[in-house]
């Protein structure tokens, strides 16, 4: 059966360095990281990415009041993304339209919270919040931009630890490959700069970065990395089946022409290279690509010591004997935006078919030499012969794995 | 205090619940619902501020006294005053 191409139509996102694609963009090349000293309850100051987008451009203040900030940065990133579309989104019959939203967690921020409310009460329990099961129920951040968006076709999450904005986009491929809906809102969201509990959870385990200046302390492949800096944001795409897109009209950012998710099936933290390197060949294979013929490389790599290692062997073990791919890393500016993660580092990258630039990964002083890929590009960005396809890599706990191919739209 | 006074906690409470509301015109008499974009989600949330703030419990089987400021204040300024 020969399924139907899928583009990407629109982009709409927040990151903690820019809060549209252009800017964020901007940023990129020029080198601004966005990460700041936050205090965290329980824990004083950590770092932390964080969003500053203005929530009220598309929410009520009672909507903020009652719903989730997922929910807030979902919406806004829909909206955007809408807008950027150009799509008569009003006339649009709204059955057929999906939301697939792509989270790491959900319900850790609003349980912390009424769980630190009740303890103003002696933890009596009856003052704990009614909106406690909406705000938490794990399609929260996808069902409130339905409510916002009107839209009455399938909308949902997708759980899939910090491989989930790419998660978010494979599923809308496949929804609308098989005719689910005709127009898709996917990519991923985080809100996980308001839990404590991730936060320090990679405190317990070791993996939380530090840094006396918040825009360094992000550094994969730095021969110094000491960890994860834990970001909120958020990136969703409008994908439509070709020929809906070009009845339109519509501005095309690029097709998403392969994927492939697995799983390690080995340890709870711990990735593994082997089968990370089998998902991008997968991936490869569905795209009927070589690795050749991938010109961005997108790594995942969080800064943790060991994670950037074995990644760097897995993508050594694909792309090693090409001489087109380079290889870069979005975290250093924006820390690892877990459910948005594999989504906004896409939105970073896409703007290379029309530039031609391969952004860098920054805070590389002294490169971990078990990290030095040969087309690395280190802390300046590049000007690239030509970029026509890009992989993008995002690999998550209990061991998932995702890659996500996007080509440059030729006829 | 007062079924003035009352009213006046009542209509505090409605705007931290309702941000978006104008609460100048609000009729006594008139059902808040009629009035105001409020929810059953939003009575809870009256209702548990009250709890909250004031140490007032409003029973389920009630919730019907507070379906305008008039029928609060005159539900609740004796409970208020119970309270001192």
């Amino acid at each position: 059966m020969e399924l139907s191409r899928i583009v990407i139509t629109g982009v709409g996102l927040t990151a903690p360095n820019g809060n549209s694609l252009a800017e964020y963009r901007r940023n990129l090349l020029e080198g601004v990281a966005g990460i700041s000293r936050i205090e965290m309850r329980y824990m004083g100051e950590v770092l932390a990415g964080v969003c500053d987008f203005d929530p009220m451009r598309y929410q009520k203040r009672k909507e903020l009041r009652v719903g989730t900030r997922a929910g807030s940065i979902s919406i806004y990133c829909a909206r955007e993304a809408l807008q950027n579309s150009g799509v008569d989104f009003e006339s649009m019959d709204k059955d057929r339209v999906g939301i697939y939203v792509g989270i790491t967690e959900h319900g850790n921020v609003e349980t912390e919270n009424e769980i630190f409310n009740i303890s103003q009460f002696d933890y009596d329990t009856k003052f704990w919040t009614h909106h406690h099961n909406p705000r938490t129920v794990a399609n929260n951040p996808a069902g409130e931009a339905s409510l916002n968006l009107k839209v009455t076709g399938p909308s949902y999450t997708i759980g899939a630890a910090c491989a989930a904005g790419n998660l978010g986009l494979i599923h809308a491929v496949q929804m609308l490959q098989i005719g689910e809906v005709d127009f898709a809102i996917a990519g991923g969201v985080s809100e996980s700069t308001h839990t404590f509990g991730i936060f320090a959870g990679f405190k317990s385990q070791g993996a939380l970065a530090e840094h006396e200046d918040p825009n360094k302390a992000s550094r994969p492949f730095d021969l110094k990395r000491n960890g994860i800096v834990v970001s909120e944001g958020g990136a969703l795409y409008t994908l439509e089946r070709l020929e809906d897109a070009k009845a339109r009209g519509a501005k095309i950012y690029g097709e998403i022409v392969g994927y492939h998710v697995n799983s390690d099936a080995t340890d709870y933290v711990l990735p593994n290279p082997e089968r990370q390197s089998q998902c991008m060949r997968a991936a490869l294979k569905k795209a009927k690509m070589a690795p050749e013929d991938i010109h961005i490389v997108n790594t995942h790599a969080t800064a943790t010591p060991m994670g950037d290692i074995q990644e760097c062997e897995a993508i050594r073990e694909v792309f090693g004997e090409s001489e087109n791919t380079y290889i870069n890393n979005t975290k250093g500016f924006i820390g690892h935006a877990m459910g948005a993660a594999g989504a906004l580092e896409l939105a970073g990258n896409l703007p290379s078919f029309e530039d031609g630039m391969v952004h860098p990964s920054i805070n590389v002083d002294e490169l971990d030499p078990k990290c030095a890929l040969d087309k690395l590009v280190l802390n300046k960005p590049i000007k690239a012969k030509r970029v026509d396809a890009l992989l993008n890599n995002s690999f998550g706990m209990l061991g998932i794995n995702s890659a996500l191919i996007v080509r440059r739209f030729s006829d | 205090m007062s079924k003035d006074e009352c009213k006046q906690v009542v209509l505090d409470i409605i705007a931290e619940i309702a941000p978006d509301e104008e609460l100048g015109d609000v009729k006594p008499e008139v059902a808040l619902r009629e009035q105001l974009d409020l929810d059953s989600m939003d009575f809870l949330d009256i209702v548990m501020e009250l709890r909250k703030k004031h140490g007032i419990e409003v029973p389920e089987s009630e919730y019907g006294q507070l379906v305008s400021l008039d029928s609060c204040a005159e539900y609740l300024t004796p409970k208020f005053n119970a309270l001192v």
